[in-house]
């Protein structure tokens, strides 16, 4: 056991750092908007030059073919420096890992780089208005003819839907077949026609995210990933790529949280306060354990290829903390907290999404519950 | 980054997990606990001829010379069987005589904590009054003198054996005028008792998440087993949450101890903390998960609810530790 960095590790850590000093481009505009994602946009190309977009990825596609322990460094230099996040992060995270792993040759050399250099913005068309947690019952058509096929449906919660060029896309090319395998997994060109996007306005007036509306969208054969009717284990390896690995960085970004937090508390003269204190030492407490958690399984991954129990409750620990710390900001500072402009109430706002986004808590539980725990199943 | 046991602490693990299965089956645990007093001095014998009692001792006080990650990894077993034993109470004092003795102190009791041969006892708690585990039989007890702590002899001392509902442990409380004070801090020593207590609520926690999960996946009802359905499934979801937070905190404050003195103080209070809330809670709803049969005194569970309250409240209540993580993150 040693927690702390070896010496190929800390010299990642001091080569990143050092360059986001030299580089780091200030604090990006907020509203979701045309002027945010170009802010964005040349950041990721700034670290694209200097080689920091794909850390993960390896090395003969571009990336830096970085150690997990490295990527988990990497992100929480990120949010040490609270830099910006780069414009196209769903290509980096879940689109270029996609094509890597189940891609053509054809296709890796078509899409790769313009991910990383952010020139082709990608987004995700797999939510759809009846299809949430259970994404396998989705209902969007893939019908095929000459060449292709044409695609029919609504998605909902498309990040980045206005810029992309490219829409990870799962649709239902066998209506005969069980519900997870008639799915197949599509790189839809968002530039026709055919696709109507609109913005979804959420509760915090913003919107991040998109309905797309299509009606008999074409795609090309040669843009089927992973083969027809493979399209449940191609999406299942894009979500698993959301998922791993964020925990350390997560934490990062609470405790700069929890440092404002502590100051606004100080501020409003409640340190001394017993239930604050309470309170925020809960919320260092939860941190510290996503934190630790995150580096045992990081751990674990890097040896036996899987994490253990701890890494299975990563989420759920993150998006609890990140709403109490929220909701004790919002009563620490009182009614003025509530302006509509106040940073806090639209962090607060913001994290009601959490135990939602990427996985809702009461499924993730169900998962602990029959793949952690071997619990049987209801249905 | 390595945030693993090495193979020689999976090996303590695995020795350990092993020997207390056998040493400690659920009826012997039954039997010491209902007895007048909860420890053998047989199963003393077989942990000292194992080296435990001297595990984090250095080798030239008789001891292994390992550190506070190994004590961990043998205190979180001994809390999964809930075996009744003098270890944590001999521990702690071999920390603080280790932490705060002078040379002659640690010269003279050192190597019999270490072998098993004359233990100690240190105090848990001061809350009214000094409670000691393993007093009685104790060669030495160490005792808070101020902002130190002092060695008592058990002539000097008054002990008086309260009976609490953790049976399971030996708890006195102890009367000392006189005793001899130690000239060291002893805040390391107060940190490691923190933290491989910690260890043994986690080690409670697991056993008895492992309790309800093998209870829900068997008793059906309503025509299933009663695991099937999301308000039990939910709950042991989130005993297993507590029990994996806890288990990070703590492991990473056992290397803290060994590796970074600095951390201590606030990882030994926040795995104490997350660890006593842990205990508690997933005791809590492991009976309510076993439903009435986890009320009865027949089933083992009551046994692991009462030692997980007892080890809460020792050493610093979870809410005590949260008030000095608060005053560390910078209110004060």
């Amino acid at each position: 056991m040693d927690l702390t960095l070896t010496e190929s590790e800390q010299e990642f850590r001091d080569e990143f750092r050092a360059w986001i000093e030299g580089n780091h481009p200030g604090k990006a505009p907020r509203g979701g908007d045309q002027v945010q994602f170009e802010f964005e946009r040349e950041w990721q190309r700034k670290l694209h030059d200097a080689g920091w977009a794909g850390v993960s990825w390896p090395k003969e596609y571009g990336g830096r073919g970085a150690t997990l322990i490295e990527q988990s460094i990497f992100g929480e230099e990120l949010a040490r420096a609270k830099a910006p996040r780069p414009a196209n992060v769903l290509g980096l995270v879940m689109g270029g890992p996609v094509v890597i792993a189940h891609g053509t040759e054809p296709q890796k050399e078509r899409f790769l780089e313009p991910i990383l250099s952010a020139e082709e913005i990608w987004c995700q068309g797999f939510s759809e208005p009846e299809s949430g947690s259970d994404l396998a019952s989705l209902k969007t058509k893939a019908v095929k003819e000459d060449g292709g096929w044409r695609i029919t449906g609504q998605k909902v919660w498309t990040t980045f839907a206005h810029e992309a060029k490219w829409c990870m896309l799962v649709a239902r090319s066998d209506s005969e077949a069980p519900k997870h395998k008639g799915l197949t997994y599509f790189l839809m060109d968002m530039d026709q026609d055919e696709i109507e996007v609109r913005p979804l306005r959420q509760i915090t007036g913003e919107a991040e995210f998109n309905e797309l509306f299509i009606e008999n969208a074409w795609v090309p054969d040669e843009n089927v990933v992973g083969g027809e009717g493979n399209g449940w284990m191609v999406a299942i390896t894009t979500l698993m790529n959301e998922r791993a690995g964020l925990g350390a960085s997560a934490a990062l970004g609470l405790a700069n949280s929890l440092d404002e937090l502590v100051e606004l508390a100080k501020e409003r003269g409640m340190a001394s306060d017993p239930i604050v204190r309470d309170k925020v030492a809960r919320l260092k407490i939860g941190i510290e354990g996503l934190r630790m958690g995150a580096l045992r399984a990081l751990t674990s991954t890097m040896k036996v290829g899987t994490p253990g129990p701890e890494g299975s409750i990563a989420k759920l620990q993150w998006s609890s903390t990140n709403q109490a710390l929220t909701e004790l900001a919002l009563e620490i500072g009182g009614p003025e907290m509530l302006a509509k402009d106040s940073d806090w109430a639209y962090r607060f706002l913001r994290s009601r999404a959490n135990s939602i986004e990427g996985g809702t808590t009461d499924v993730l539980k169900n998962i602990v519950a029959e793949r952690v725990l071997s619990l049987p199943k209801l249905r | 980054m390595d945030f693993d046991f090495t193979d020689e602490q999976r090996d303590i693990k695995s020795t350990a997990h092993e020997f207390l299965a056998s040493r400690y089956k659920p009826e012997h645990v039954r039997e010491l606990a209902e007895s007048d007093s909860p420890y053998s001095d047989e199963d003393w014998k077989a942990i000292s001829e194992l080296g435990w009692p001297g595990i984090a001792i250095a080798e030239e006080h008789g001891g292994e010379g390992l550190g506070t990650v190994e004590l961990v990894i043998l205190q979180e077993e001994l809390g999964y069987f809930c075996a009744p034993s003098p270890f944590i109470a001999n521990a702690l004092a071999g920390a603080a005589i280790e932490a705060a003795g002078s040379d002659e102190q640690k010269g003279k009791w050192l190597p019999g904590i270490a072998s098993g041969e004359a233990r100690g006892s240190a105090e848990m708690t001061c809350d009214p009054d000094p409670i000691l585990g393993a007093a009685k039989g104790a060669s030495i007890l160490v005792m808070a003198n101020g902002n130190g702590a002092k060695l008592v002899e058990p002539e000097e001392a008054e002990l008086e054996r309260i009976d609490m509902i953790d049976s399971t442990r030996a708890y006195f409380r102890v009367k000392a005028e006189g005793g001899e004070d130690m000239p060291g801090d002893i805040a390391r020593a107060g940190s490691v008792g923190q933290i491989a207590m910690a260890a043994e609520l986690v080690g409670i926690a697991q056993r008895a998440l492992d309790i309800a999960v093998e209870y829900a996946k068997e008793r059906q009802q309503f025509g299933r087993p009663i695991g099937a359905y999301q308000a039990v499934s939910h709950r042991l979801a989130e005993m297993l949450w507590a029990v994996e937070e806890a288990r990070s905190l703590t492991y990473s404050a056992a290397w803290a101890a060994d590796s970074d003195p600095e951390l201590v103080p606030i990882a030994a209070s926040m795995a104490k903390a997350r660890a006593s809330d842990a205990g508690t809670s997933v005791t809590h709803d492991a009976i309510q998960t076993l439903g009435g049969i986890g009320f009865t005194w027949e089933h083992d569970v009551h046994f692991f609810l009462k030692r997980a309250r007892a080890s809460a409240q020792m050493l610093g209540t979870a809410r005590a530790h949260r008030d000095n993580v608060a005053t560390l993150v910078g209110l004060s």
